[in-house]
């Protein structure tokens, strides 16, 4: 079961290094698109970084699942696992938003996200497999940290939407111009930007009240109360009323716009702080990162 | 009349637009209420031209200001804030241990943070303050606008626009078979796509999607019916802690809890009676090769429970609990319990009990004390250790190296003198108070207590000896009664299916008029959507589309 291990460990290095050809890639098409003036149009590096990131998260899968079989479990029992698999649903999230809506302009930032998120995870976080200590053993491991996953690669590709959407309204204010922002051509107008990045933080918003709702009913048949304000509780709570307030603004005049996107990224940084700092530095219940 | 399309905008719904604000500016430009029938229709005239406010209109304006859509935002981001501070101290509800050594070891800002409520956070003044105010805004935001749905849930799609030109979707359609003809097929095809359809004349008014909003009350209803499932129901719930010894059984009743927190109309008669018996306890470690470290696999405790109607076997794990006599009992906890036995100087048993040991590590190095108060010519107190696998350190010292009974040992430090138990107050049977107290055995004297399993020591002076006589395990468990279940559980349910259901309905508008200009008779489209929908016009593009084709 080792070797398994072993190799899903190589196919994330695999896969990191495939991703930062991507992110490269997505990077000259920006740099070159800001550069002519018929930049506008997509370039033919665009084309390469998507099929590279396909590539990548085709080994990222592979990853995520060896690392499944190697534990005989879902691959999301400690920080490192969670991280590999949350980064592998962000990839999955962006890719499949273009069945729906073009939206490669934010590749670089979500193959860079990806890149520098799975590099971390692996080189600080890695623990060999190990067996489920018995208060993580229920199938609510499954369905709790499941929807927690696909929610944070929800609210990730929507803080993505969320600062291309800052900038770009600075740039059609007139607040920063010349060629160092001259990529922004790229993006869509700053309206659609913030219809996207709403419409991707309401679907995070509902998985997120699945994992908060799924998290009560598991902690009630695991330490006997469905809600303690244990400090992972206290947490997943902030950021689900800070997505709640952010849904809010895009209904008040004069939070519209630029407000609600700070506030988006704010949860979003909640959520990165709650998966990171919490995890290894505050007392609670959740001592599952396995460090 | 250019506010008629969101004329019944008001709120919380993310798919409208502002709740009624406070500042006037906003009050003058909003149209919340000025449908006909509308509550408060007058109140923009009031705000703005009468800055001279009345008792009842000051308390109208604070009224306004509360339930407005920004003080909403306002407190939500206050209540996100306000959380933070209990997720960085320790808090009595979950944590209490980390109070008390909050406390020892910060004596000058434990006062500070007592004086703000910061141990208590999510029971604090300050905090029930912001998510009270929140409620009460969302209630009154949710009233007026419950009436409102309940209105024109019973209404006709409202009249058509004069204009069409603001309208997202504005399009006009030839119809060769004529405006009758046109119409019919109009509207069959809106009644199809399941619109709610009136026709007037060579007009159609047709709206879909009222469940939008019907959803999204459902949620915000649900959300105050949480915290009043909490509010009420939680007073007569209970919950209590106790260890059970192999061998042993727990029965029902106040005095055999070790810590019991009632709620404020607990009823003693309200615990049932039962038995719960632990027949054995068995975990199961295993060796991280790695990390060196032994692991908990499994915790299974069998047990025998006895209520009205009768005896039956159980098994009680972690993530498994046990349903009993109207409560729920979680296994939480576990450690050894040797038995120790203490004989007078002439070897009569003066003591002979399982004594739980608390665990302190991985291995289960635990703690334990064994009190003696009778039987002895002096009242007899012992501190001691056990370690389930005992192995000597380079310094001399013993630690456990193994989770498993190997070579269990108990270490005692034996003292005798005044216990301290007269004093009526129920002391703490993990603690012993040395103080008034003569250590006579154990480290730094000549006597040591160092027991492997059946061994036994003299103790000096003719006092009598010690024995480690069996090894036992024991359970801690919790349990608990919570009458809040059931109102939070069904109103969670009514929160997430309305939440759903409000998020995946579009609200869309569509009139039809049906002219005829000097090209020819036409239909004229018009479709506005009440949310974020950029899916509007390919769906009334069908929509079209298949009232042509019906008229072919």
């Amino acid at each position: 079961m080792t070797e398994l291990a072993a190799i899903s460990l190589l196919a994330t290095y695999s896969t990191m290094a495939v991703y930062t050809l991507s992110f490269i890639l997505f990077a000259v098409d920006l740099a070159l698109r800001s550069d002519s003036d018929a930049g506008v149009l997509p370039t033919r590096w665009l084309r390469s970084a998507m099929a590279l990131l396909v590539l990548g998260w085709a080994l990222h899968g592979f990853a995520t699942i060896t690392r499944g079989l190697a534990a005989s479990r879902v691959p999301w029992a400690n920080m490192f696992e969670f991280g590999l698999t949350a980064t592998f649903v962000l990839v999955g999230v962006f890719l499949g938003l273009q069945l729906w809506r073009d939206v490669r302009f934010v590749g670089a930032f979500v193959s860079g996200f990806a890149l520098l998120a799975l590099g971390i995870v692996t080189v600080n976080f890695y623990v060999d497999v190990v067996p489920l200590p018995p208060a993580l053993q229920s199938y609510w491991l499954v369905i709790h940290v499941c929807v927690a996953v696909l929610g944070t690669g929800f609210f990730a590709s929507a803080a993505a939407l969320s600062m291309a959407q800052i900038f770009q309204e600075l740039r059609e204010e007139g607040k920063v111009q010349g060629r160092n922002w001259a990529f922004l051509r790229a993006f869509p107008a700053a309206t659609m930007l913030e219809s996207l990045a709403y419409r991707i933080n309401v679907v995070g918003f509902v998985l997120w009240t699945f994992t908060l709702v799924a998290g009560a009913i598991w902690a009630e048949r695991a330490w006997g109360r469905y809600w303690g304000w244990d400090t992972k509780e206290v947490w997943t709570f902030i950021i689900w009323i800070l997505f709640a307030a952010y849904i809010h603004s895009r209904a008040t005049r004069g939070w519209r716009g630029r407000s609600a996107a700070i506030l988006s990224l704010v949860a979003f940084s909640a959520v990165i702080f709650n998966y990171s700092i919490v995890n290894m530095f505050f007392k609670g219940l959740h001592v599952y990162s396995g460090l | 009349m250019v506010s008629r399309s969101s004329s019944d905008e008001s709120g919380i719904d993310i798919s409208a637009g502002d709740r009624v604000a406070g500042q006037p500016a906003d009050l003058a430009a909003d149209n919340t209420f000025d449908e006909p029938g509308a509550p408060h229709k007058d109140r923009n005239r009031g705000a703005v031209l009468n800055p001279k406010l009345g008792l009842v209109g000051t308390g109208r304006f604070v009224w306004r200001l509360l339930t407005s859509m920004r003080t909403a935002l306002v407190l939500l981001v206050m209540l996100a804030v306000a959380a933070i501070p209990g997720s960085l101290v320790p808090q009595r509800s979950s944590d209490p241990n980390g109070v008390v050594q909050f406390k020892a070891n910060n004596p000058e800002l434990f006062d500070i943070y007592e004086s703000f409520k910061l141990f208590d956070t999510y029971s604090s003044p300050w905090f029930s303050a912001i998510y009270l105010l929140l409620f009460v805004s969302l209630i009154g935001c949710i009233l007026p606008r419950i009436a409102h749905h309940w209105r024109v849930l019973r209404q006709d799609p409202p009249a058509a626009p004069k204009s069409f030109a603001r309208l997202e979707v504005n399009t006009d359609v030839p119809a060769p078979d004529g405006l009758e003809v046109a119409l019919t097929a109009a509207e069959l095809a809106l009644r199809r796509s399941r619109y709610r359809v009136v026709r007037e004349g060579n007009t159609l008014r047709a709206e879909r999607g009222y469940l939008r909003e019907t959803g999204n009350l459902v949620f915000h209803v649900a959300l105050v019916g949480i915290l009043f499932s909490v509010g009420f129901a939680s007073g007569f719930g209970w919950s209590g802690q106790r260890i059970i010894v192999e061998g042993q059984a727990f029965t029902n009743q106040l005095s055999s809890y070790e810590t019991f927190n009632p709620g404020r109309f607990f009823d003693e008669q309200g615990l049932e009676p039962y038995a719960v018996q632990l027949n054995s306890f068995v975990p199961e470690y295993k060796l991280d090769l790695v990390k060196n470290s032994w692991m908990p696999i499994d915790f299974t405790a069998d047990v025998t429970v006895t209520d009205e109607t009768g005896s039956r076997d159980a098994v009680l794990k972690v993530n498994d609990p046990l349903t009993v006599g109207g409560s729920t009992m979680y296994l939480l906890g576990n450690g050894f319990a040797p038995v120790i036995t203490v004989r007078d100087g002439d070897g009569n048993v003066v003591f002979s009990q399982p004594v739980s040991f608390l665990s302190q590590d991985a291995n289960l190095t635990s703690v334990g004390v064994v009190k003696v108060p009778d039987g002895l010519t002096e009242q007899l107190g012992m501190k001691g250790f056990f370690y389930p696998t005992a192995t000597k350190l380079d310094s001399g010292a013993l630690t456990s190296s193994n989770p498993n009974p190997d070579k269990p040992t108990v270490t005692f430090n034996v003292y005798t003198g005044d216990l301290g138990l007269g004093g009526g107050a129920a002391a703490n049977v993990f603690e012993l108070n040395t103080d008034d107290m003569k250590q006579i055995a154990g480290n730094h004297t000549d006597v040591k207590v160092v027991l492997g399993l059946g061994d036994s020591v003299t103790l000096p002076g003719g006092l009598g000896s010690v024995e480690f006589t069996e090894l036992r395990r024991f359970i801690g468990v919790d349990i608990r009664h919570d009458p809040t279940q059931l109102g939070v559980g069904l109103a969670t349910a009514f929160a997430i299916g309305g939440l759903l259901i409000s998020f995946g309905t579009r609200r869309r508008r569509v009139w039809v008029v049906g002219k005829s200009l000097a090209k020819g008779e036409i239909l004229r489209w018009g479709a506005q959507s009440r949310s974020e929908d950029p899916g509007l016009v390919g769906s009334v593009d069908r929509i079209i589309e298949a009232a042509a084709t019906r008229v072919r």
